[in-house]
């Protein structure tokens, strides 16, 4: 029913936070004020030391996360000027709890004038039994660039042959820029979700994705399975696919190599 | 006052909606309707998506929330440049035959502010106001169409049994008083809290992507 | 069917004056079978009409834009004074039960290339029932053909009965079908009473001529009214 119509504000968890800044001394170089891990969440520096391009952290799922009942929370802020590119080391898994019930995934992403933030973490997998309530909210101000992908995947080969079914991924995307609200986006996939399998929502389809691009360039996709989506906002454009599979989603959004 | 719900939620409320599929034509064009389950499959999608979120606006523009607010909120909400266009163009529709049925300076003002029209969900609530409805009827009347439309082009797109289409929609009733159920709620928060957020944002990711291709075809028997 | 009046039958009056203060434009419809002859004839007017008057067009496919195309192709008339409205598989709704797509169409029109003399609006082709809503246009003109057999006035319908001009077009066709013109004219009279019945063949040189006489006489009366 319309049971997955809000994700529930997740009560408030610890979250593993990033600040990135220009170096107040050497200019062009990003540094990262703040850098911890919480929860299951662990951060770390890539390339330190190097003196071009962006910053780069990844995240590293220090445990079998989320399971049911998890609060899982990340914050980031990428600062006047600064370069920031996340990435993650694995899928993120979303397991059944010991009790039933979903878990929570919050990510906040605020980036300023003249910065750049990257954020391309490996999908999200919604293993059988499980609910992942994911939530996301980018503030961007005006002059700030981003390039965010998500990438959804409805269960792994083992759920589809043992269960029959995959997970449930009730994910909500809120995108401002210089104060107005240019995207703001629930998908609710998986069983429970109704009509998620049918010819209006996925059609079969087991993964679904998007990269936000903002100020950054993007390109039009050939295949029928994916389009380009001119947001409202200002060069901020939606690329969104739905693919058999995660390796053909991620062709899809990577585009032609 | 079920009088003036009956009649803005017909189909032959001359509003422009005839020319519209809302997706069908691109579904059934990819194969994936073909038949009345097809048909109950796909509204079902298209009911908790899209029909959920215009429910949600349309109780909220009804219940008095600022129209400029839900304005850019439905923006926000519709990706698909393709399926603004449509919105906005079927919201003007809508808000001529409004106004000439329940004059009201809203209604003139909000002719006046978007000459290129404003969200159909958003007309939609402004007019059941107009006419004195609840937001309640809003919501219903607008998940009334987000399945109603579809079903009478796949009528006509696979020459459907009628009976058979009229019973998937028959069938679909139940869930459609659900989804206005739960709109009219979040929609109550919304006003209450002067704070679009509380409103639906459901989406389909096929509804955006059908919307895309069906734009970009050159013979086509719907406007979407 | 349409009379000069300022009121319509229910005494609402008509819209006659933009909010500019100036007469809109005349608006006249096309209609009729598929094939007989509509976009030949809206074609034919607006050669015949274009350097005395400032005109429009409005198509109605059913689904393709392949009447507006056929008028781009032949330049009739520069392409920003040329649309084509969608009517998702009923052609005769778009004109009759619900014109909100057809009014927006001329209002842009009007809007962006005004202003304007005359507007033309082609129906889809569709079926002898199919007529155009007095909310949408001021006359409008039923468009048969020899070829679909001298029956067709005979069986009447409010499209041969009650348009404010029947075109009996392609009489260059007449010979070769075995259609009786003399029959068809009766035909249209007993059905029309004092309503006018025009034959044609647009493959004539001029043969748009008194269709675009008749066009001149009816903006005449709208201006002076
Ligand atoms: N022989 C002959 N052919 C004609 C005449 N007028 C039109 N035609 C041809 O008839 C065909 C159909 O004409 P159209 O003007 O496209 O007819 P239509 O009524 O607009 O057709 P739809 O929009 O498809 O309903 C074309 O091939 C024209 O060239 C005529 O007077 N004589
Ligand atoms: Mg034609």
């Amino acid at each position: 029913m319309a049971g997955a119509l809000t994700v529930p504000a997740p009560p408030a968890a610890p979250a593993a936070r990033i600040v990135a800044a220009l170096d107040g001394r050497e200019d062009q170089i990003t540094v990262l004020p703040v850098l911890s891990g919480a929860g299951p969440l662990a951060l770390r520096r890539l390339r330190a030391g190097q003196r071009t391009g962006p910053a780069e952290v990844a995240l590293v799922g220090a445990m079998a996360a989320p399971l049911g009942g998890d609060r899982i929370a990340v914050s980031v802020r990428v600062e006047a000027g600064a370069r920031l590119r996340v990435t993650s080391v694995a899928a993120t898994v979303s397991l059944p709890g010991p009790q039933p019930g979903p878990a929570w995934y919050d990510v906040e992403l605020a980036v300023a004038a003249g910065a750049v933030l990257e954020w391309l973490p490996e999908p999200v997998v919604a293993a059988a039994g499980s609910h992942l309530l994911l939530t996301t909210r980018i503030t961007l101000d005006a002059g700030a660039r981003l390039r965010y992908r998500e990438e959804q995947i409805l269960g792994r080969r083992h759920d589809w042959t043992v269960h029959g079914v995959p997970g449930r991924l009730t994910s909500r995307l809120t995108v401002r820029q210089a104060g107005r609200l240019i995207l703001d986006q629930q998908t609710d996939l998986g069983p429970g979700a109704p009509g998620w399998d049918g010819p209006a929502v996925l059609a079969g389809h087991r993964a679904a994705g998007q990269l936000l691009t903002v100020g950054l360039p993007c390109t039009a996709p050939s295949e029928e399975c994916a389009a380009l989506l001119a947001l409202p906002g200002t060069d901020a454009h939606l690329l969104v696919a739905v693919a058999p599979d995660g390796l053909a989603l991620r062709r899809l959004l990577t585009g032609p190599l | 006052m079920s009088g003036a719900l009956l009649l803005l939620a017909d189909g032959r409320f001359p509003a422009g909606g005839h020319a519209h599929s809302g997706g069908a034509e691109a579904a059934v064009k990819a194969g994936l309707v073909h038949d009345a389950d097809g048909l109950a499959a796909f509204l079902t999608g298209r009911l908790h998506t899209t029909g959920l979120t215009a429910a949600g606006l349309a109780a909220a523009a009804a219940g008095g929330f600022d129209p400029a607010g839900l304005d850019e909120a439905a923006d926000a909400r519709t990706p698909s440049p393709a399926l603004r266009a449509t919105s906005r163009r079927l919201g003007r529709q809508l808000l001529r035959a409004a106004r000439v049925c329940w004059p009201d300076p809203v209604l003139d003002g909000l002719a006046a502010a978007y000459p290129g029209g404003a969200h159909q969900s958003v007309v939609l609530g402004l007019a059941a106001r107009a006419a004195a409805l609840a937001p309640a009827d809003a919501a219903l009347a607008a998940a009334h169409e987000s399945v109603n439309g579809p079903a009478t082009a796949c009528t006509r797109l696979l020459g459907l049994d009628p009976y058979q289409v009229v019973a998937v929609l028959a069938r679909l009733a139940p869930e459609l008083d659900l989804v206005a159920e739960a709109a009219t709620r979040a929609a109550a928060e919304a006003v209450r809290r002067q704070d679009a957020q509380p409103l639906p944002a459901a989406s389909a990711p096929l509804l955006d992507l059908f919307a895309e291709r069906h734009n970009a075809w050159k013979v086509r028997l719907f406007a979407s | 069917m349409h009379r000069d009046h300022p009121t319509d039958e229910f005494g609402t009056p008509r819209v006659t004056v933009l909010s500019s203060g100036r007469r809109r434009a005349l608006r006249i419809g096309l209609g009729g079978p598929v094939g007989s002859g509509k976009t030949a004839t809206v074609a034919a007017l607006c050669r015949a009409l274009r350097a005395e008057l400032s005109l429009a067009v409005v198509t109605n496919d059913i689904y393709t834009t392949e009447d507006a195309e056929f008028l781009l192709r032949h330049a009739v008339l520069p392409p920003e004074r040329i649309t084509a409205v969608e009517t998702g598989c009923c052609p005769h709704t778009a004109i009759r039960d619900d014109i909100s797509a057809n009014l927006e169409a001329v209002e842009d029109l009007e809007a962006a290339v005004g202003p304007l003399d005359l507007v033309l609006l082609e129906s889809g082709g569709d079926n002898l029932t199919a007529t155009f809503s007095r909310g949408l246009v001021d006359a409008q003109i039923f468009v048969i053909d020899v070829a679909g057999g001298d029956k067709i006035p005979r069986k009447g319908g409010p499209g041969v009965s009650g348009s404010d001009l029947l075109v009996i077009n392609k009489t260059d066709l007449a010979p070769l079908v075995g259609a009786d013109l003399a029959v068809m004219a009766r035909d249209a009279k007993a059905q029309r009473g004092e309503l006018p019945t025009l034959f044609c063949s647009l493959v004539d040189p001029d043969g748009v001529a008194p269709i675009a006489g008749w066009v001149r006489e009816r903006l005449a009366r709208w201006r002076a009214h």
